[in-house]
């Protein structure tokens, strides 16, 4: 039944073929003599067991560096366990029984419960336990390792019925491929039906072929090549472009040409890629500056503890999460309301505390809500200590949206773009359609006027400070899903914020929503050429310069209510 | 550091005669000038912890030359001009032995002159970029050869990489280490064109265009890695960029100078598995010494959750080289103790043994490790022996000729061509 070649290699291929046989699959017998044959033949001087149960038990006592061989050996037996196997490897669940060096393929007995182990005999599937976690060792593995790992399990999943897992298949067997996937991925080619799968083995393939003897092969395999996207696509043509490493002259016309076609599709999907990171970063200094421009644009206070206000917000989120550790994207749901909250509360409490009594005393406003700052960040030191806590991001969040090869966009950033915009779009809503929001703008532009018309302008101050602050917070609970949730996390955004309110425009919301976008369309244009650092400089000096030109801002205020400030 | 039962005696008959005649010297001031308070609090404030914990298991077997070691805690609260003017208090006003301190090299190079003019002793346990060696500086922690050049050669061997990002923040530590990395990839044969070095502001958060970047550059068909200097609270949002770009550590591995065990306990460990990290010391490196020591530690803090890392072992190698040397000179006088210092060998955490060199800096071990998902490191490669510290790098114009030695040259930085030293 197994045949010893030269090259473990081949055997692995023999291996996944056979395996994505099922039938074909039986109960090897270790022969002695064959396995000595094999120590001879192979290069990996350990003698490589080869019967199913004994590859398992040296695998349980290898070291890292033994167990690549060892996974050929056990692709080798082609066991119809062995999918099943190299699946635990890769995802943590094969483990040794210290006791007796027993190997099992193990689960959480309970959701969530990780002291316990629910027990599967890898060779018979017999279900037993369960047992204690502490009594087991897990068989680990490396980078090297479980790049191989991905492979192998992937090559099982190649004739899945389900399009998209073989979609995933062949993506992961073209990371790294050999021969051994190459020869399986034209097997798979001739019966594939699906266009998507044909289309990314082709490219694959094609790829690979650019190496080939046969001038036509290569030629053809530039053709494929320039309908992709990918930038390995650009290295390997680049290279067909040299005399030196391509004779034929017909191949090297058609790399230049699949090249500038390439380039060209990809700068400008890089385009959009930048236009993107351009608008998310505005996206957060905008949801980061919305509630100051309510504080300071519309109430005229400058509120220096706008950002401990944000921390609370995601202070908020970190301990909606510890309450409900089990359902990450409820408790992210939960939070957002939560620290609007808590974070408006504690703005109503310094406002009424401290900033009612300093109305017109700007510089004395500035120095006490400084003051506020410093001890909500100690405080928040006291409770949580100085170390930085984590808030998990839920399962919608992660990874990206992959449009093509050249174009792909983060889930994080693309919901906060849309969170952003609809913070704002509320916020519009409470100050132009409701009455509350009548009497805010009729306090902000002429608060003597406002008081002799029946407002109760302490009542709408207090309000209005809340609102800002509760504005914070939720920006707070979306900055928890980009960076660390710390006692300095508020610090990092208030000269930003600052930055945005008064560039858009003292007391202009659009100002704020189009003055953040500009900003962090800028910024990320000016990034690449310049460095972060130097873009960094370069908004500061350009929104000075700016200032100077236009006091106002983007969009200054007209009429009576300007003339008032 | 064991003594047998008669020293014990003596020094005990020492200690309670000293007590009774001079009641005022009867404790050695330890000065301990670590921020407990700004950003770099959540670093530093687990050494003063350390210091104190080593103090108080001193204390307990006696103390140092029959005296118990008293230790002064001052808060330069992050700011760098204090760090200074702490150091001077710690120095005149409370006229201590020794200072363990500092973390930053901004820090240090702040209370250099402090300790050099009143010719006091400094022990700093974290890794720096070298370039400097003071008469009045013990530094425990590891020069560049001892930390960056062997992760870089580990990825080039090993991992076969052949195009390097290096992604740093923008302040001295990561310019200097590389400068260093640069010049030294250059002598290795990787053209400038496969080397990008990039740096970004503190406290740094939207990694997008960045990370974009590197995977554009890692997808040229050569195995690419990412060496990165990045500091502190930075870190976080760029490996979460990372995972979210899917920039897998199987196919761009990132290796960090600045992220341990401390850093990792803060933080969703999911996007980082796999990337590396390059230290002298991991908290799962198994040795008789480091298992006593994270039980001392976690009794000590009384919370069996708290990690260690590898500045807390440059701290306790540094206190017992300390204690070694004021035992053989029989005297906390500093300037007897920085001629004893040299030479002398105390135990490291990993069952090697760390000796100081003459250049002041120490001899230590180079352990890389994965990232796993408790936030610990598992370690995949790892130097034969001991590395010594090399203060100058051999790497770099205006430094390869230069030379510290503080036994026979009595120079830190001796000039090897003009033979001259410039100090």
């Amino acid at each position: 039944m197994i045949r010893f070649t030269t090259s473990l290699r081949r055997c692995w291929l023999a291996a996944c073929l056979a395996a994505s046989l099922p039938l074909l699959a039986q109960e090897p017998s270790a022969a002695p003599d064959q396995a000595a044959a094999a120590v001879a033949s192979a290069e990996a001087a350990p003698a490589v067991p080869t019967a199913f149960p004994d590859v398992l038990r040296a695998l349980g006592s290898a070291s890292l560096s033994e167990r690549a061989a060892l996974l050929n050996a056990l692709l080798a037996t082609k066991h119809p366990n062995t999918a099943a196997v190299l699946k635990a490897w890769l995802e943590d669940h094969l483990h040794v029984r210290d006791a007796d060096g027993e190997m099992f393929i193990t689960a959480e007995s309970d959701a969530g419960d990780a002291s316990s182990f629910a027990l599967t005999d890898p060779v018979t599937l017999a279900a037993s336990g369960p047992e204690s976690a502490d009594g087991f060792t897990k068989v680990g593995s490396n980078n090297a390792l479980r790049k191989l790992l991905r492979s192998a399990v992937a090559s099982f999943t190649l004739g899945s019925p389900d399009a998209d897992v073989r979609l995933g298949a062949v993506r992961e067997m073209l990371r790294a491929p050999d021969d051994a996937t190459l020869a399986l991925l034209r097997e798979r080619r001739a019966a594939e039906t699906d266009a998507a799968v044909q289309r990314a083995i082709d490219l694959g393939l094609a790829s690979a072929d650019l190496a080939s003897d046969n001038a036509d092969l290569r030629l053809a395999a530039v053709q494929v090549l320039s309908g992709s996207l990918a930038g390995e696509a650009i290295a390997k043509l680049e290279a067909l472009r040299d005399p030196a490493n391509e004779t034929d002259e017909r191949v090297r016309a058609a790399a230049s040409l699949a090249i500038s076609s390439i380039s060209l599709k990809r700068s400008l999907y890089s385009g959009i890629e930048t236009l993107f990171f351009g608008l998310s970063l505005g996206s957060v200094l905008v949801l980061a500056a919305i509630g100051l421009a309510i504080t300071f644009g519309v109430m005229g206070v400058i509120n220096m503890a706008h950002g401990e206000l944000m921390m609370i917000g995601a202070y908020t989120a970190y301990v909606v999460q510890l309450l409900l550790p089990n359902h990450l994207a409820a408790s992210i749901l939960i939070s957002i309301p939560a620290a609007f909250v808590v974070s408006g509360l504690v703005g109503i409490a310094i406002e009424r505390g401290v900033v009612k009594h300093l109305y017109g005393r700007p510089l004395e406003t500035l120095l006490a809500t400084f003051g506020i700052s410093l001890i909500l960040q100690q405080l928040v030191r006291s409770i949580f200590s100085p170390l930085n806590r984590s808030v998990a991001t839920p399962e919608f969040m992660s990874g990206q949206w992959v449009i093509n090869d050249a174009l792909s966009l983060t889930w994080n950033r693309l919901y906060i773009v849309l969170f952003t915009l609809l913070v704002f779009a509320a916020l519009q809503l409470i100050l132009r359609r409701t009455s509350l929001g009548l009497t805010v703008r009729a306090v902000s532009q002429n608060r003597a006027m406002a008081r002799s018309m029946g407002i109760n302008s302490d009542r709408i101050a207090a309000i209005t400070f809340g609102l800002g602050s509760g504005i914070a917070g939720v920006a707070g609970v979306a900055l928890s899903q980009l960076t660390n949730v710390g006692p300095n996390l508020g610090q990092s955004y208030i000269i930003d914020s600052f930055m945005v309110v008064v560039f858009g425009g003292v007391g202009n919301l659009w100002g704020t929503l189009i003055g953040g976008m500009t900003l962090g369309v800028a910024g990320k244009l000016l990034e690449p050429a310049v460095g972060a650092v130097m873009a960094k400089i370069a908004m500061l000096v350009f929104i000075i310069l700016f200032i100077q030109r236009r006091k106002q801002g983007l969009f200054p205020q007209k009429g009576r209510a300007a003339e008032g400030h | 550091m064991k003594m047998n039962p008669m020293k014990t005696a003596l020094l005990a008959a020492a200690a309670a005669l000293s007590f009774s005649t001079q009641a005022a010297d009867d404790t050695i001031k330890v000065g301990v000038l670590h921020s407990l308070s700004g950003t770099m609090a959540i670093s530093e404030t687990t050494l003063k912890d350390t210091v104190l914990m080593l103090i108080d298991e001193q204390n307990k077997k006696g103390g140092v030359l029959g005296k118990k070691l008293e230790a002064v805690v001052v808060d330069p609260a992050s700011n760098w001009p204090l760090f200074a003017e702490k150091a001077s208090e710690l120095i005149d006003k409370n006229k201590v032995s020794v200072v363990f301190g500092c973390w930053t090299s901004v820090s240090r190079k702040s209370v250099l002159p402090v300790f050099e003019k009143s010719n006091s002793l400094l022990f700093y346990p974290v890794q720096y970029e070298g370039e400097e060696s003071s008469k009045n500086v013990i530094y425990t922690g590891a020069a560049p050869n001892q930390q960056a050049i062997p992760a870089v050669d580990y990825l080039m061997k090993d991992l076969k990489v052949k195009r390097w990002v290096l992604e740093g923040t923008d302040y001295v530590y990561p310019r200097t280490t590389n400068k260093i990395l640069e010049a030294y990839l250059k002598a290795k044969g990787v053209k400038a064109e496969d080397i990008i070095v990039n740096y970004t502001p503190f406290g740094f958060s939207d990694w997008q265009s960045e990370v974009s970047k590197i995977k554009a550059f890692g997808s040229a068909g050569k195995k690419t890695a990412v060496v990165s200097t990045i500091n502190g609270d930075a870190n976080v949002p760029f490996y979460k960029e990372l995972g979210n770009q899917k920039i897998s550590a199987e196919d761009i591995p990132v290796v960090a100078f600045s992220v341990g065990e401390e850093e990792l306990s803060g933080i969703d460990t999911k996007p980082l598995v796999g990337h590396l990290a390059a230290w002298n010391y991991f908290e799962s490196v198994k040795s008789p010494a480091n298992s006593a020591f994270i039980k001392a530690w976690h009794s000590y803090i009384k919370n069996d959750k708290r990690t260690t890392n590898d500045p807390m072992e440059a701290t306790y190698i540094g206190f017992n080289l300390w204690v070694k040397a004021v035992e053989k000179a029989k005297t906390t006088d500093t300037e007897k103790v920085i001629e004893t210092l040299p030479g002398l060998e105390v135990p490291n955490l990993t069952g090697g043994t760390a000796k100081l060199l003459p250049n002041h800096h120490i001899t230590k071990p180079v352990y890389i490790g994965e990232i796993k998902e408790d936030g610990q490191f598992e370690t995949v490669w790892q130097t034969k022996g001991e590395v010594p510290g090399d203060a100058w790098s051999d790497f770099l114009d205006g430094s390869k000729d230069l030379e510290s030695d503080w036994v026979k040259l009595k120079c830190g930085n001796y000039n090897t061509k003009t033979k001259k030293c410039s100090n």
